[in-house]
């Protein structure tokens, strides 16, 4: 039987069903029914718990809804939430936040990441041991990493501030790495980092084992110098899988919530107020459903435009 | 990797002893830097109180239990005659707590979201790799009308902010009645979960040959008893791995934890920072429970360790 031999063969394949279609028992369902009620629960759930809920969220992003004066009748605003949004300079001004967090987080993990990767790749003894320590990171919750984060800042009894000041001679109590305007920013892409810096080493790793010994042996012969096996091969060779952590972090990082609201709420002033914070605290603690609803179908465009790339970077990638 | 590649393992593309001993060095300082916040907490738990505070940060200390004893107690300050006519202590953690003044006056609220934390996590777990085997096996074997938009709105479900899903969620929930509810939480997390479920999985049965199933049918087999004693058994491994992943996500879930829970159904990762003493956080308890809440999660990461790529990429990486 051809059919076996290659099965992935699409024409093969529909000839193969057809055969086993008969052999199969009378009474058993049909391949189509039972790929439809294995998918129907998935989607039937993802139906009720997202795409129910955003719906109702267009409808309510119209309205002046406010939970915390739910006694006010409801008003039609048309489009207004979204004037009032898109014309408010604060929110801009979040946005530039969050923008500047993402940029600044996600190169730094970039070249840490690629770094620690080239290195690894050497194949040192005990990297593997080492490569699971650098990972474990990435593995916590963001909230309780931001939290104990809090502890290791403290400016009298945090142990960061007093190694800052034995590396460099500041008085440790002279500086507040969560409570200063100028600080603050740095302070939570530092905490970004140390977490996420493994999971762009992670995914070059994988770009760097990807690429077949023979290609550096070609260029040994041809007697290219390191450097320009670095720049024509490695870098060349390992970039869809740079993209790929690039795009999947860059998209974390513009919804982050959990880390920062624990690290700095947002602090001090708004200087670390990234978009998802401001939304939290527009719809759970202003209780302003309508506003809020408004700006999150905002922020779910942006990150579904976003979705869009990373997805087909992501098939691109698949294809190598 | 080709043949080719293979054959010539001892070529110029190994590193030098001196480029390796270079590399390793600097990733063992990394290791070592970036471990550090994390023993430094281990040990903190270790502290007393004063320990914990002390200016400078110490380094050496003498272990205590405290830290523990507080986290799972909620105690009371008394006066020293009133400890003084109690009945003398017969636990070490009654002794413990006595020398500063204090009486326990009863168990803390740890166990209880402990209990939540794992429910949920198991619950969701259970519920999200369920579907989701039942999905990406018929995503990985049948032709499915528009599969690839299908997968994509799967995905995509995924790719929302926490905050902004959860003003909705939040409201449904009011109407039902699901708010700060383990049914609640539990099906939120599935849904976020089956995405994560279906990408992975199906990326293991992907890679099931599918003559192991094609020869079970010509056997007389039904397509469901193929699916549970041909292709099930070998997707084992692919299976743990992708719970173990949906496990993690439920146990570290923060945003929609703290924005639709307040008590009854309330997880740990909420509750962690609001652990407090006299006058502001317990950091020792604080510290023990964050090690206690990490302990599985290292655990976890060790026996991922050779799926961990493909997890974090929802199988777009697989190596």
């Amino acid at each position: 039987m051809t059919a076996i031999i290659h099965p992935d063969a699409p024409v093969d394949r529909i000839g193969a069903q057809a055969s086993f279609r008969a052999a199969k028992h009378v009474r058993s369902l049909s391949d189509r029914g039972i790929a439809w009620l294995f998918i129907a629960p998935t989607i039937v759930l993802l139906l009720a718990i997202n795409i129910f809920p955003l719906i109702w969220m267009i409808r309510l992003s119209f309205t002046s809804l406010n939970l915390s004066m739910s006694y006010l009748p409801l008003r039609f605003l048309g489009l207004d939430n979204y004037r009032d949004i898109l014309t408010d300079e604060d929110l801009w001004a979040r946005l530039q936040t969050t923008a500047r967090f993402v940029i600044c987080s996600v190169t730094l993990q970039v070249v840490i990441g690629f770094g620690l990767a080239l290195l690894i790749n050497r194949q040192f003894r005990t990297h593997s041991f080492w490569t699971t320590i650098i990972l474990l990171p990435m593995m916590l919750s963001p909230a309780v990493v931001g939290n104990f984060w809090t502890l290791l800042f403290q400016p009298q009894i945090g142990p960061f501030n007093y190694l800052v000041g034995l590396l460099t001679g500041v008085a440790p109590s002279s500086f507040s790495m969560t409570g200063e305007v100028a600080l603050a920013p740095w302070t939570i892409v530092l905490v970004d980092t140390w977490m996420w810096a493994p999971y762009v080493m992670l995914i070059c790793l994988a770009g760097l084992r990807s690429i077949p010994d023979y290609i550096y042996e070609a260029a040994e012969v041809d007697r290219a110098s390191s450097w320009r096996q670095f720049w024509s091969i490695t870098l060349p060779m390992a970039t869809p899988f740079l993209m790929l952590a690039v795009l999947f972090r860059a998209i974390e990082n513009f919804k982050m919530f959990d880390m920062v609201n624990l690290l700095t709420s947002g602090g001090p002033g708004s200087t670390t107020e990234l978009v998802s914070i401001t939304l939290k605290r527009a719809a759970f603690e202003k209780w302003r459903t309508g506003y809020s609803s408004a700006l999150a179908i905002i922020l779910f465009v942006t990150v579904f435009g976003a979705a869009n790339i990373y997805v087909k970077a992501l098939n691109r990638v698949k294809q190598r | 990797m080709t043949p080719v590649a293979k054959s010539t393992a001892h070529s110029v593309v190994e590193a030098s002893p001196r480029v390796k001993a270079f590399a390793g060095a600097f990733v063992i300082l990394y290791a070592v830097i970036a471990i550090l916040p994390l023993l430094w907490i281990v040990a903190t738990a270790f502290k007393s109180q004063s320990d914990a505070i002390a200016y400078p940060p110490k380094v050496i200390f003498r272990p205590t239990l405290e830290g523990y004893v507080n986290l799972f107690t909620v105690r009371t300050r008394q006066t020293s005659e009133f400890i003084a006519s109690l009945p003398p202590a017969t636990t070490w953690y009654d002794k413990l707590v006595r020398k500063h003044d204090m009486v326990i006056a009863g168990p803390s609220k740890v166990v209880p979201r402990f209990i939540n934390s794992l429910v949920i996590g198991f619950g969701s777990t259970f519920l999200a790799v369920l579907l989701g085997t039942l999905a990406a096996y018929a995503f990985s074997r049948f032709r499915i009308p528009l599969a690839d938009d299908l997968l994509f709105f799967i995905l995509s479900t995924r790719m929302m902010p926490p905050v902004a899903v959860a003003i909705p969620i939040y409201l449904m929930y009011r109407q039902l009645d699901l708010t700060d509810t383990w049914t609640g939480m539990i099906v939120l997390y599935t849904a976020v979960n089956v995405s994560l479920a279906v990408w992975l999985l199906k990326g293991f049965i992907d890679e099931i040959p599918r003559e192991y199933e094609e020869a079970a049918l010509v056997d007389g087999y039904t397509r469901l008893q193929a699916l549970r004693k041909v292709v099930l058994p070998q997707a084992v491994t692919g299976i743990a791995a992708t719970a173990i992943f949906c496990l993690i996500f439920s146990w570290n879930e923060y945003a929609f934890a703290v924005l639709l829970t307040s008590g009854d159904a309330q997880t740990m990762p909420p509750f962690i920072p609001f652990i407090i003493g006299e006058g502001g956080q317990d950091w020792p308890a604080v510290a023990a429970a964050t090690t206690l809440f990490v302990i599985p999660i290292v655990l976890f990461t060790i026996v991922l360790r050779r799926h961990l790529l493909r997890g974090i990429t929802f199988g777009a990486v697989r190596k």
